[in-house]
């Protein structure tokens, strides 16, 4: 498994009952499933996505994670999960307060835009940043909200949300493999995860 | 197809010798008969049975062949067999045929008790909820306790969904597919037009008719409305187009036929030499009069899930005109609040509502996925 997903869920609770929002082919859930007996549901857009979790034994539904997340009262879930989706979501506020609403925790990861080679690319080249975490031209990316560590601490001090644990990672050559980032991760790290609450 | 493979299957009949059997309407039926077809084995523990629900003018066959002589297997063959989606060297499948139906099952053309004539009109109004009271007492009689899976598309999916809430203990999972919690004013008005053509068949006189002198042409347009209804604006352009039936035929006559012309008149013709006009009526009144929401929930669609337990799988097809996705979104939507375990899923499809009856390798996979992760769990338990 992605060594982000891996670092994410060892956060996990045996036994929780876990909303994966934008859940893709499942791979984080079912790995939940399997090794920490969690009661998983999905929410993923894409119709060929949602079958592979289906056919996985995964319960997913098929539809916008911002309007489906409305259906579910206070509390509903153990964790919300935003697994590199909140750089797609055109209301990452709106999003934020809901799943905050509907988990008793929530963890949410995107790539970082702070990092040093993104730097880099755009006061060297004078172009716009093109990485393996973020793989795309500017114009088809689906990543809307470029954010770096730094701007979602602000974003947590000016929402008034917390952040409980945090962790910065690089991935090695291998996608299984990486490491976690302690010195200025804000420049070396790829990716944050936090667990986040009110 | 290769014969070799398809298994031979028999039709069977099981009575309730109720003296009175009340159905919903408040008015009762005596000696209920039920067709029913069974596919695999069931095993010692009894938690490997799939009940499979038909839609309006399907019947018990749902798989396998009566004889080598048979052209044609079941009609959801592609997904029930030894191998398929829902694997018969895994699961014991169970389909009956309808209350109202007229494949076997107690219908219209059944003779009344004690006379030599059928019921024709007199048969009782039936509903979906009398439907599914029935074939509960099928799988009471098969001694199974509780059901891996219900499952059935369009009517068969209101039975399904019927099911779920009527007997919750009895099922371990529903997989409605294709169908709605209520029908529409557009679904109830292709109906009532359907059953027009029907009813001023000369030939119908109030539901009397002899197997000679049946209302052949009503009952033919109305399955030629069903099917327009079956297909989708896309599907007809992709199969028919403006094409002629025959490109020799001269233009500006009546003679000549479009080719989604000739399609339809041939269903119709078809139709007739299996299907009963009186049932058809029967059948399509309780489709209309089906309404989960008003009847389990008072209304309110969420509440009508009040009691169900079933993990639910729920499937929708992007050009059904008649039960559109919107109508699978709110069963979904009324499962989700009730903290039900559902998945859920639009499949893209140009093929319309008769969709969920062709071969298609995403609901196979996802249903034996699905089915495979409910019975690990039962086994587990």
């Amino acid at each position: 498994m992605r060594f982000d997903l891996k670092i994410l869920a060892s956060w996990i609770k045996p036994g929780s009952t876990v909303l994966g929002l934008g859940c893709g082919e499942g791979d984080l859930l079912y790995y939940l499933k399997q090794e920490k007996n969690v009661k998983e549901t999905g929410i993923e857009i894409k119709e060929k996505k949602v079958a592979l979790c289906i056919e996985k034994g995964l319960s997913v539904l098929q539809g916008d994670i911002n309007k489906e997340i409305l259906d579910y009262s206070d509390k509903s879930f153990d964790y919300c999960i935003l697994s590199q989706t909140l750089q797609q979501v055109y209301d990452p506020e709106g999003l934020i307060k809901e799943i905050l609403r509907v988990g008793k925790k929530a963890i949410v990861s995107f790539p970082n835009f702070g990092h040093i080679k993104i730097r880099l690319q755009l006061l060297g080249g004078g172009k716009a940043p093109v990485s393996r975490e973020l793989p795309y031209q500017w114009y088809d990316s689906p990543n809307i909200r470029v954010l770096t560590l730094e701007d979602f601490k602000i974003f947590a001090n000016k929402i008034g949300f917390n952040i409980h644990k945090k962790a910065a990672i690089k991935p090695g050559e291998k996608s299984h493999e990486g490491k976690i980032v302690k010195f200025l991760p804000n420049l070396f790290a790829t990716y944050g995860i936090y667990e986040i609450g009110k | 197809m290769n014969r070799e493979l398809n298994q031979i299957v028999e039709k069977q009949f099981f009575s309730i010798k109720d003296k009175n059997f009340t159905l919903q309407c408040g008015k009762s039926l005596k000696d209920i008969t039920i067709a029913y077809e069974t596919f695999g084995r069931l095993n010692a523990k009894k938690n490997n049975a799939i009940l499979i629900l038909h839609a309006l003018t399907k019947d018990s066959h749902a798989a396998g062949i009566y004889d080598h002589k048979d052209e044609k297997p079941g009609w959801w063959d592609v997904m029930i067999g030894p191998g398929k989606a829902i694997d018969t060297d895994i699961y014991f499948v169970i389909c009956s045929n309808i209350l109202g139906g007229c494949m076997g099952s107690t219908g219209p053309a059944s003779i009344m008790p004690g006379k030599k004539r059928p019921y024709g009109m007199n048969f009782p109004m039936v509903t979906i909820t009398d439907m599914v009271r029935v074939q509960k007492r099928l799988i009471d009689h098969l001694k199974i306790e509780k059901l891996l899976a219900v499952t059935g598309g369009s009517l068969g999916g209101m039975q399904v969904l019927e099911w779920s809430v009527r007997y919750p203990d009895m099922m371990e999972s529903a997989i409605p597919i294709a169908t709605t919690m209520k029908h529409s004013a557009l679904s109830i008005a292709f109906n009532e037009v359907a059953r027009q053509a029907i009813t001023s068949d000369p030939n119908w006189n109030n539901g009397n008719y002899s197997q000679e002198k049946k209302p052949d042409m009503g009952l033919s347009v109305a399955r030629m409305i069903g099917h327009i209804t079956y297909l989708s604006d896309k599907s007809m352009r992709l199969k028919f187009g403006r094409k002629m039936q025959d490109k020799k035929d001269a233009p500006f006559t009546f003679d000549s036929k479009f080719q989604v012309e000739s399609y339809l008149k041939y269903q119709g013709q078809k139709f007739v030499t299996r299907f009963d006009a009186n049932s058809f009526l029967y059948i399509t009144k309780a489709a209309d009069y089906f309404d989960l929401e008003e009847q389990h929930g008072d209304g309110s669609p969420v509440d009508s899930f009040l009691n169900a337990k079933a993990r639910f799988l729920v499937i929708s097809y992007s050009s059904d005109w008649l039960y559109p996705t919107s109508e699978s979104k709110a069963i979904v939507n009324a499962l989700k609040k009730n903290r039900l375990d559902v998945s859920f899923c639009e499949i893209e499809s140009e093929w319309g509502h008769d969709a969920f009856l062709l071969q298609d390798k995403r609901l196979d996979k996802m249903i034996k996925g699905f089915l495979a992760s409910v019975y690990e769990k039962t086994e587990d338990n």
